[in-house]
């Protein structure tokens, strides 16, 4: 496996200015098993950003060390130029994450979700308020504001998800797989969210899938396999060093996949 | 589908140092939220006052007649048996709440809406203890709803024992919501929590006086009646029962007993002014083992040194 190129777009570690993300010289184990190794990458703001990978490529881990589950313990980590080690509160201050699985208190409505969001982001119940309006405006279910949220479909559950993690106003937004389990009218529902953030916002994403279908032409693309990173650039890019027409097929000469594991 | 509200400007370079606002909203949308599903979940609000009421209702009235309890401190005249164990099945209710409270965070691992928590910008150690007063408030909850039921089965504590017992709830929850908090980190999988019932839940429940009085375990097995002094269940139920009486633990009379004060085997025991000396030992341990179990869960969730660092994080590591 050989790396074709690196990201080398990683600005200096000052807040002014500083990119969404940077993740510099990452590399994490457990154990014995190495899960990423050396990984480096840059999500710019007002960028769309595509982290590509099959199941196992290590984009959860990659997530877990970014959002500090745990820490890293080799490279750097940066968030709007906080160092999510050094300044764990500034830097998670400015992360609004959607995770994998579910994380909704389904008992509750989705306001209280959204307050309890909000509180553990230290903001009063007042501000709370106003902000959980607002996010729900954004993602289309404002009307729904007092249901619970057992009461959701798959793709609205999603989108309340994506409220949440707006509430406190982050500057990056980390989404692990969003569209999973989603029918094709929701996926495109909250891919259209997230592009409109993108664009109107100023907000750096970090979009990790294994649907390539979702990566769209003036995309950043970050391929990663194996807890490497084997691409990171334009999708244009990504088409000239790999000598294919289309994404998927570049995607497959690069890691080897199967159709059927791209569909898992 | 409307995509097009505005919403506020990101506010991305402006330095956010949470003030002590934002710890208080913090800690009072933990145990806000910590209550609301207790209360929601009406399930298990029931089943968790049925249990201690069964004991109460039927096993109670079963031993009255075969368990004799002779006058121990604090109590001053004979007291039937569900009094007497009423002490006990307050425990009960803490016990199976921080067992319940570990289970969902088992559970919240695994389907990783725990990561919500502990992803929020505060510290670590200053989340788990909101988490953890949020399950005690939930088991206080219960332990005074028992209580009420109890007043109508004529158990009768004096007016003044439910105040003084806040602080013993209060104590004893954190000691066993802490223990089951680090218990959280130690189990990979949901699976393993049946081995919790039986290795952890129904030896400490047993091997306490929660259902009999120590001097009667002593009677019948001296090497249960050691278990039963050493486990901090003991304590627990031992200060919730005093505080129901407004005491702290047993005052002894050293010319009548020949105790001496400090720490012996005999207990921690310091002196009064009337000469009298006061076993504080169940406090003390119930202070001690709280800290000690929450100090460890404390590092058993940080992101660099603890357990679930080493084992692959919260969610069991599944790196996708």
């Amino acid at each position: 496996m050989t790396v074709l190129t690196k990201d080398t777009t990683a600005t200096a570690p000052m807040s002014a200015g500083a990119d969404a993300l940077v993740v510099s010289g990452v590399s994490h184990r457990f154990g014995d098993k190495h899960v990423l190794d050396n990984v480096s990458l840059t999500v710019p703001r007002g960028a769309f950003t595509v982290l590509l990978g099959l199941n196992g490529a290590g984009k959860s881990t990659l997530f877990a060390l970014v959002t500090r589950l745990y820490d890293n313990v080799s490279g750097e980590i940066r968030i709007l130029g906080h160092d999510v080690r050094r300044k764990p509160t500034a830097a998670l201050q400015r992360l609004g994450v959607v995770f994998q699985s579910r994380t909704l208190d389904s008992d509750l409505t989705l306001e209280q979700n959204l307050y309890y969001h909000a509180a553990l982001h230290g903001i009063r119940k007042s501000d709370a308020r106003q902000r959980a309006v607002e996010s729900l405006t954004t993602v289309g279910l404002a009307d729904r504001a007092h249901e619970k949220v057992r009461n959701l479909s798959g793709g609205q559950a999603r989108r309340v998800e994506i409220a949440r993690s707006l509430l406190h106003r982050p500057g990056l937004l980390l989404l692990d797989e969003a569209t999973v389990g989603l029918d094709i009218g929701s996926r495109e529902g909250v891919l259209g969210i997230v592009r409109g953030l993108v664009e109107r916002e100023g907000m750096g994403v970090l979009w990790a899938t294994h649907l390539i279908d979702e990566v769209a032409p003036t995309d950043r693309v970050v391929v990663m396999h194996k807890g490497r990173i084997l691409y990171a650039g334009f999708l244009p890019g990504l088409l000239e060093v790999t000598g294919k027409s289309d994404v998927r097929e570049a995607f497959r000469s690069m890691t080897g996949a199967t159709a059927t594991a791209e569909a898992a | 589908m409307n995509v097009e509200a505005p919403i506020r400007p990101l506010d991305v370079e402006a330095p956010r140092r949470h003030g002590f606002g934002a710890y208080v909203a913090c800690f009072r949308g933990i145990v806000w939220r910590e209550v609301l599903r207790f209360l929601y979940q009406r399930e298990r609000f029931f089943s968790a006052l049925v249990r201690p009421l069964v004991w109460l209702f039927i096993f109670a009235a079963g031993f009255r007649q075969v368990l004799g309890v002779s006058i121990i401190p604090p109590y001053t005249t004979y007291v039937l048996y569900e009094t007497f164990i009423t002490p006990g099945l307050i425990g009960m209710i803490l016990l199976f709440n921080a067992m319940q409270s570990s289970l969902s965070m088992v559970y919240d691992r695994e389907t990783g809406s725990m990561r919500t928590l502990l992803v929020a910008p505060f510290p670590r150690s200053f989340l788990l203890l909101s988490k953890l007063i949020g399950g005690v408030a939930v088991a206080v909850l219960q332990a005074y709803t028992f209580l009420a039921v109890a007043y109508f089965w004529d158990i009768v504590p004096p007016w003044h024992g439910y105040l003084t017992v806040l602080p013993a709830l209060v104590l004893s929850g954190l000691m066993l919501g802490a223990m089951a908090l680090l218990m959280s980190s130690l189990i990979r999988q949901l699976e393993n929590f049946a081995g919790v019932m039986n290795f952890v839940i129904f030896p400490m429940f047993f091997a306490s006086s929660a259902l009999y009085p120590l001097w009667r375990i002593r009677e019948g097995s001296p090497f249960l009646y050691e278990l039963a002094r050493i486990n901090p269940f003991t304590h627990a139920v031992e200060l919730i029962r005093f505080a129901l009486y407004g005491e702290i633990g047993a005052t002894i009379d050293p010319t009548l007993t020949p105790v001496s004060p400090g720490i012996s085997l005999d207990g921690i025991l310091i002196p009064l002014q009337s000469g009298q000396l006061l076993d504080i030992t169940h406090l003390v341990v119930v202070v001690g083992c709280t800290l000690l179990f929450l100090g460890a869960a404390v590092f058993a969730y940080n992101p660099s040194k603890g357990l679930i660092a080493r084992r692959g994080g919260p969610g069991g590591g599944n790196a996708g």
